[in-house]
């Protein structure tokens, strides 16, 4: 079985997997960090969205292996100790999240759209959403958490 | 001072750990030892099995154990009960076919489980399960419940004549024939109410485990609702006893009722687990949840409304063909009966009302509640008919409703369908949603986007629904063969810290939050001093769980009776400690005091006294302040509302755009306005998803599942809405001590009928006057064509 090394979280963690390992199972089975969540077998939920060298990627449409050497992002990797990243905290008091499934998936979505678009509007944040489903919110509070979170990282920014 | 917390949108105490990516669901848990199970699932729709050949899987690398339906039954394991009995119009029981955990003899619908495969990996689990050989004879099949009660239509069960599960009716047929004989206007409609697949985002997952030195199995699920499972599954199924058994659910990523229900996977891997001395994984591929999860809706209905003159509703009378899928699932039963025939009056005064159901068995997968759960079907069927009467006499739609409202003083209002509503305030709701939707402005609208070339269209739709359910009698005089009450334990600790125990289950609807809202306000004490236990019968006293907007009203009973058990109790402690007559003790703030004195204890040192009882009338009271309250509902709840959906057509494409969805609700006293808020979103975007997106259908020929992955099966997506605009009017519940209704549903009740009253109110400008839903671009397209090609 081949070696794959790569950094998560910031962190070096490495381990051996089957070729046909997925990204989300290297992720959830080898290193344990179930944080990132797996919604659907033709890769249209976006649960399982995380950071691969800074951008959003299913982590179910990418083979461990091909992250070999790579930065990897996962929720778990968000917030800054005990403090939540402000989009973190934009998701809780707007409410964005009820059963919390697809909540990582959101969360780590809306922070690939905001390093594309520190601004976006409400169609904006609607679009870039098509690859994230949602079953408890309407998408409504999620929405409003993005718009929300990426005003407070402009202002957190110096 | 304490602050207020009910009626405070106190932010999720649950929140921090679902945002960091430390929510604990069923699949991220490991057991030391585990292996994997993969369930080998009927192609086709209806077969015989002629032979399960399992000795290539057993070959196979990694395999663990392979077991077939035989294999059950020759281990003495029941079959999958169904919680309700409901009876035929001649007074006999509906038929009751065995519902096996694994199939034998026979396949009623694809994805049927017909084996199970344990293996060291999944992978391994998955391959071996490619060796099961399984020879099939397939026999003709019938998913559609109109075609299933056809003559010569294929027959899924010997014993059950006709595919039909129970005839059954409700309400006064003399009555109703009465009324329509002196009707000056009958409107008559056909409608289908489309099946959809509820899709929580979390696809359901169990792990079985055996603890061979204490007899104890352990099952964790994904379940709604565990002490209910721990009884289905130990008393009927796997036969150990409840003591032996324990049921976990963790964190669960939605429900929609899905997740109520016992499942075959629950029994199987509990029972292969004391076989193996191993745990045993299980979870569902988003494939497999198309394939096996209870699935929604599925009705064909005639219904006729008979009006006299001045557009009063005189009678009502509705025959409806409800499709139960190949087996009777948990509640299966009850759902197109007593959830939905008993809801036929509305929010209106009809005085006569007739309706006949029949459930029928077809080749496809159960069908059981879903979010709503027949109170949506009756709504829709309702709201679709009361438009389409307007459009007949030529009366506003909202005036036609209007002059058909149960009046404000008219409470406590008996149906002639069995239900008796408490409260509620129709006009103030539909005013409400008016007035928020600029209904009067609507006519400038339409004629703007006629000169942009759309169709334009508003539609409303009002609704009541059953909620907290439900009183235990009643639902067992009507065939339920369970309690619904339910329980709440307030332990307080002894530093003065509450845990909650309740019987409910919280899968998204925030109950750490609302119901540690309710402790910290009556106890005077901090919210993060509260917190809420639940999902683990090995925790929890007996519940039965979180449906039909029972959580609030039902358990939130509970959980306040249990409050009014410990503050009676504390006041005995402070009467004591302060040489005062306990009657003189009053409680207020965190504080019990002697009234009119500045004499007080503060309700941690009662609780300290309570468990450290130097100073204390152990001749009179035990020690301790842990109160547990059981509370059965006196009624149902009623919440109700109005709904009010704008709509643009593109005539040339079909597509239907949501421009603004309106909604006024009462739900009764509001303990968390934010999360309520929420409920209603999520509730409309699923109700929405019915009117324009969702479908599942079946191939008719092969009985083949089409739309059998979110590649098929049209989700609503972030773009395909508008943001909401809701709002709330409350009228209490007169008979809980909370006045709460519950809000879990109403969204997915009252939008259908709303977003496609819209749409037939664009199209009605282009000859178009009947639809069935989802309103897809192609349907709507080629009704408008259809038309086109009439004139």
């Amino acid at each position: 079985m081949p070696n794959v090394t790569m950094t998560v979280n910031g962190k070096k963690m490495s381990g051996n997997v089957e070729p046909r390992t997925l990204l989300v199972q290297f992720l959830r089975e080898t290193l344990g960090l179930t944080g990132t969540h797996v919604g659907c077998d033709t890769s249209q939920c976006g649960c399982c969205v995380v950071h691969v060298n800074g951008d959003g990627i299913k982590s179910c449409t990418i083979l461990a292996v091909q992250c070999d050497g790579a930065d990897v992002k996962t929720i778990e990797g968000v917030a800054n100790g005990d403090e939540l990243h402000p989009m973190q905290a934009a998701f809780r008091e707007h409410h964005g999240l009820q059963c919390g499934y697809c909540t990582p998936g959101m969360v780590m979505s809306a922070l690939d759209l905001v390093k594309h678009n520190k601004n976006p509007s409400e169609p904006q944040i609607r679009e870039w959403l098509e690859g994230n489903l949602c079953r408890c919110t309407g998408y409504h509070n999620i929405v409003k958490a993005i718009k929300a979170g990426a005003e407070a990282m402009a202002k957190a920014r110096p | 001072m304490t602050a207020r917390l009910i009626g405070d949108p106190v932010r999720r105490k649950e929140d921090r750990r679902f945002l960091t990516g430390k929510g604990h669901y069923t699949d991220d848990i490991n057991r030391a030892g585990q292996v994997y199970a993969v369930f080998v699932r009927s192609p086709h729709a209806h077969a015989e099995i002629k032979s399960i050949n399992t000795k290539r899987a057993a070959g196979a690398p990694g395999i663990v154990a392979v077991y077939t339906g035989a294999d059950l039954v020759k281990a003495g394991i029941g079959t999958l009960p169904c919680g309700w009995g409901v009876k035929n119009k001649d007074g006999s029981p509906m038929a009751e076919p065995p519902h096996p955990v694994l199939a034998s003899g026979k396949v009623r619908h694809v994805g049927d489980p017909v084996a199970v495969v344990i293996a060291e990996s999944k992978a391994a689990a998955e391959e071996a399960a490619e060796r099961v050989d399984v020879t099939y004879k397939e026999l003709p099949s019938v998913t559609a419940v109109d075609a299933a009660v056809k003559p010569g239509a294929p027959q899924l069960y010997d014993a059950v004549k006709g595919n039909l599960c129970y005839d059954w009716h409700i309400g006064d047929k003399a009555a109703a024939d009465a009324a329509f004989a002196k009707a000056a206007h009958v409107t008559k409609l056909d409608i289908v109410n489309n099946r959809l697949v509820p899709n929580a985002m979390e696809p359901r997952a169990y792990i079985g485990d055996y603890d061979r030195a204490t007899g104890e199995h352990t099952l964790f699920t994904t379940c709604q609702n565990p002490h209910a499972i721990r009884l289905l599954m130990g008393a009927f199924v796997l036969h150990v006893p409840e003591h032996k058994l324990r049921v976990v659910a963790p964190d669960v990523g939605g429900g929609f009722g899905s997740k109520i229900y016992h499942y075959a996977e629950e029994a199987a891997v509990t029972w292969a687990a004391a076989q193996l001395g191993r745990p045993v994984k299980w979870t569902a591929e988003r494939s497999e949840s198309f394939l096996s999860d209870a699935h929604g809706r599925d009705h064909v209905t005639h219904a006729e409304l008979a009006l006299d003159l001045s557009g009063k509703f005189l009678g009502l009378r509705v025959s409806t063909l409800a499709n139960l899928g190949g087996y009777l699932s948990t509640f299966a039963a009850a759902v197109p009966t007593y959830l939905y025939a008993t809801l036929l009056a509305g929010t209106y005064t009809t005085p006569a009302i007739y309706a006949e159901v029949k459930g029928v068995f077809t080749n496809t997968v159960p069908v059981d509640a879903y979010r709503g759960a027949g109170r949506p079907e009756a709504s829709y069927l309702l709201e679709r008919l009361v438009d389409k009467a307007a459009n007949e006499i030529q009366i506003d739609p909202a005036e036609l409703r209007r002059k058909n409202f149960i009046p404000k003083d008219a409470y406590p209002y008996q149906t002639p369908v069995a239900l008796a509503y408490d409260s509620g305030d129709y006009f103030a709701t539909l005013d409400m949603a008016l007035k928020a939707a600029d209904y009067a402005g609507f006519a400038k609208r339409r004629d703007d986007a006629k000169r942009h070339g759309k169709l334009r269209g508003i539609g409303l739709a009002t609704y009541i629904e059953a909620c907290g359910v439900a009183p235990s009698a009643v639902a067992g005089a009507l065939g339920a063969r369970a309690g619904l009450y339910e329980v709440a334990a307030v332990r307080v600790n002894p530093t003065g810290s509450v845990t909650v125990l309740t019987g409910t289950h919280s899968h998204g609807q925030g109950h750490e939050t609302t119901f540690a809202q309710v402790v910290a306000e009556r106890l005077g004490i901090p919210i993060d001093q509260v917190d809420v236990v639940h999902g683990d019968t090995a925790k929890t006293p007996f519940g039965m769980g979180t449906y039909g907007s029972r959580s609030l009203p039902v358990g939130g009973s509970a959980l306040v009776k249990a409050l009014d058990k410990v503050e009676a109790k504390g006041k005995k402690i402070a009467a004591h400690l302060l040489e005062a007559a306990e009657a003189d003790i009053e409680f207020k703030d965190g504080k019990f005091t002697v009234a009119g004195t500045d004499k007080s204890k503060s309700f941690g040192e009662v609780a300290l006294a309570a468990y450290i009882p130097h100073n204390y009338p152990l001749e009179t009271l035990e020690p301790g302040l842990d109160e547990t309250a059981y509370y059965d509902p006196k009624n149902f709840t009623f919440p109700s509302g109005a709904h009010v959906a704008e709509v643009e057509i593109d005539r040339d494409t079909g597509v239907v755009e949501l421009l603004k969805f309106t909604a006024a609700d009462d739900f009764g006293r509001i303990v968390n306005p934010m999360i309520v808020e929420g409920q209603v979103h999520g509730g409309l975007a699923q109700g929405i998803g019915q009117a324009l997106f969702e479908e599942c259908r079946y191939d008719p020929e092969s009985g083949q599942l089409v739309t059998g992955s979110f590649m098929d099966y049209r989700m609503p997506r972030a773009g395909d809405l508008p943001s909401f605009a809701v709002a709330t009017h409350a009228t209490l519940c007169t008979h809980n001590p909370l006045g709460v209704k519950g809000c879990g549903e109403a969204g997915a009740i009252g939008a259908p009928g709303a977003v496609m009253n819209a749409v037939l109110n664009a199209l009605s400008t282009v000859g178009v006057s009947d639809l069935q839903m989802p309103a897809t671009p192609e349907r709507v397209w080629r009704a408008i064509n259809d038309s086109k090609a009439a004139a």
